[in-house]
């Protein structure tokens, strides 16, 4: 249902992303991203963009960020061969292990990130939103370890499909608000953190787990996620001897993939494949595949792909998994995926469940749901490329997924 | 070629400008009174609008969205329950073309920016001229995303409101000062829609800074809940918006314009 085709120049729009234009001074990945937000919250962006130009490249921030991602979240995270998926799929399947990252996602990354800049730029408070409660985990985590007082915005639908998770974030001194408004998932908690940093500007740094929301978000989550990207790159050569043929991730907003994907963009020969959250089927109000079913419009800050009637109301979406549950994408996914750049479907729920039992018994390895649909999407793409080489981000581990793991796969088995 | 056409002739947004003056010439801040569209339902609306307009010097119709970031829990709940009733834009602009006789108040709508580009920017100064709209207010379309809204509305004179905040930097509040059109919305603080505030002397002074940066009328809005903090407030801006308190008389079956009767001092 395009309602609202857009009109773009594919041609101009790849030859700027490939040179690296994106995003311009306005915060734009062509058409889409932007700053829409309420006035309050203008001077706040303003000064965390000037902090991003600022402290970013400073040797000093760099050596500090570094440091805390070698000796407290683990990385560099390694690669590993999936020789049982290689030999069942017919193609050969290496896995970049972010479920061995600190906090057991990709998530940290970026929470460490910025909690060390939201430190530099004297923040009394950080307040985050978390769907899966990985982000969340991961911010509290981070908080504690940098001496900071952290609320957690966490729709209570989510709260109880993910409860592992709520009793983390609490261990690690976090204050977990349920959300009940709106459709009570990580839309209604992103709301929720952003009315919550409304209220102090000037004292509270929200710290956004995807890459979504208004300028600089979408590029700062960018830049902390790149690590994973740059690394996978650079073991695939060492380890496979060569670029992967295809590189595959989950998106829901987006983080881990635009952390995966974006130091293969200039490798045109490398294909982009995200797999978003299909839910139970194709039609509105059944999945969260903004990507592949969304319209233009602006959700939260930024102009991107979302699931929306034709009156501009966001619908509420479907997934088994918490963390794709989101009715928009992140505004540099939208452009890839406009441009031709970024091959997207969807993975559906029971496809999905069914890939994260395969990789379970196969390579003894419990990925999140979320990363399930990439696998799901990996494996279909492999019967139809026989032989080929396949990058998955391995976005999460799936112990958080228990409960949900308890009704489905598992139900009247133990 | 566009301002040829309506250069001399009454613009909509003057008649906002206009209204608020007018209040404020009699002694007494000019009242811009919020109701959210379709609530509680819609089969009311033209009646609790006309009660409004007895009362309130403009009349600022609030357009419900599925995610309305700036505003607190009424509302919110407002805004919910209207689009459970099948509220759309539409519906709304069809309504007020159909109001005979017009009301006196000027009418605003304030709209997230979302629901207005689903309806299209090619179509909505039109429509929504013929619905009589004189102005618009868009919590989510800051300054620097505006320029094709405000060419859109430009188009047929209508008003595209700025509003500014307590920690708007003063190089900023000037520029938005002059942006502004029908009159600036000055936020009483930062946070939602709906908390009471207490109007202490450096929001006092706040608003003075504004309104000695403003061409246009100056009225102060969120939080404004009772006769005292109206009084308070009177001299250093030219009118307030009241909305959160108002939405909480229509939610009870209240009267608003004893409400907004009530209210003045």
């Amino acid at each position: 249902m395009k309602t609202q085709a857009l009109e773009i120049d594919r041609e101009a729009l790849l030859a700027q992303t490939l040179r690296g234009e994106f995003p311009d001074a306005r915060g734009r990945f062509g058409p889409f991203g932007g700053r829409y937000v309420p006035e309050t919250l203008v001077p706040a962006l303003d000064r965390l963009e000037q902090g991003i130009r600022d402290i970013l490249p400073d040797p000093a921030f760099k050596a500090e960020l570094d440091l805390q991602l070698r000796t407290w979240v683990g990385r560099p995270t390694p690669l590993t061969y999936a020789a049982t998926l290689s030999r069942r799929w017919g193609a050969e399947v290496w896995l970049k292990r972010e479920d061995l990252a600190h906090t057991g996602a990709h998530k940290i990354n970026n929470a460490i990130g910025q909690g060390l800049l939201a430190k530099r730029l004297g923040a009394k408070r950080i307040v985050a939103e978390t769907g899966a409660g990985q982000h969340g985990v991961a911010t509290a985590a981070a908080c504690a370890r940098l001496g900071m007082p952290c609320t957690v915005y966490m729709g209570s639908i989510d709260m109880e499909r993910q409860a592992p998770n709520v009793g983390r974030m609490k261990l690690l001194g976090a204050e977990v608000v349920p959300v009940t408004g709106g459709d009570k998932t990580l839309r209604a908690a992103i709301d929720e953190a952003l009315r919550d940093w409304v209220s102090d500007p000037n004292g509270t740094f929200y710290i956004l787990g995807s890459a979504v929301g208004p300028h600089p978000y979408p590029y700062m989550v960018r830049e902390f996620q790149r690590v994973i990207g740059v690394e996978a790159r650079a073991q695939m050569l060492a380890q496979a001897g060569a670029l992967p043929d295809v590189v595959v991730a989950c998106v829901g907003g987006g983080s881990n993939a635009i952390g995966l994907f974006h130091p293969f963009i200039p490798d045109t020969a490398v294909k982009l494949l995200g797999f978003e959250a299909g839910g139970i089927g194709p039609g509105l109000g059944q999945n969260a595949a903004s990507l592949a079913y969304g319209t233009p419009g602006v959700l939260q800050g930024c102009y991107s792909l979302l699931l929306q009637d034709e009156h501009g109301q966001i619908q509420e979406t479907q997934s088994v998994s918490a963390g794709l549950d989101y009715p928009g994408v992140g505004p540099e996914h939208a452009l890839l995926a406009s441009i031709g750049r970024l091959g997207f479907a969807a993975s559906e729920d029971d496809e999905s469940l069914e890939a994260l039992s395969e990789c379970s018994r196969y390579e003894g390895i419990l990925p999140a749901i979320e990363t399930a649909h990439a696998f799901a999407g990996a494996r279909k793409y492999a019967q139809k490329n026989p032989g080929c080489r396949i990058l998955i981000g391995l976005s999460g581990r799936g112990d958080k997924d228990m409960p949900t793991l308890q009704r489905t796969l598992l139900k009247g088995k133990i | 070629m566009t301002t040829l056409i309506t250069t001399g002739t009454a613009q909509p947004r003057d008649g906002i400008s206009t209204a608020i003056k007018r209040a404020a010439a009699s002694g007494r801040p000019a009242v811009v009174g919020f109701m959210t569209a379709g609530f509680p339902d819609r089969a009311h609306f033209t009646q609790n609008l006309r009660a409004i307009a007895t009362e309130a010097d403009v009349v600022e119709i609030g357009v419900p969205f599925s995610d309305p970031m700036a505003d607190g829990a009424t509302i919110q709940r407002a805004s919910f329950a209207s689009l459970q009733g099948g509220f759309t834009l539409r519906w709304l602009l069809e309504e007020l073309e159909r109001l005979q006789p017009r009301p006196q108040a000027p009418l605003l709508l304030m709209s997230y920016l979302n629901p207005l580009l689903a309806f299209g920017l090619e179509r909505l100064p039109e429509v929504a001229t013929k619905a009589g709209v004189s102005g618009f207010i868009i919590p989510d379309l800051p300054y620097e995303e505006s320029a094709d809204m405000r060419s859109a509305l430009d188009r047929v004179g209508i008003a595209l409101v700025q509003m500014v905040t307590p920690v708007t930097p003063d190089a900023r509040l000037r520029m938005l000062c002059k942006a502004s059109q029908g009159f600036v919305y000055a936020v009483t603080m930062t946070g939602t829609t709906g908390k009471s505030v207490a109007v202490p002397d450096e929001i006092l002074d706040y608003m003075d800074r504004v309104k000695s940066m403003s061409p246009v009328p100056v009225c102060a809005g969120f939080g404004i809940r009772t006769t005292e903090q109206v009084m308070r407030m009177q001299g250093h801006v030219d009118g307030v918006v009241v909305g959160s308190a108002l939405v909480e008389v229509l939610e009870r079956g209240e009267d608003p314009a004893k409400f907004l009767r009530g209210l003045k001092p």
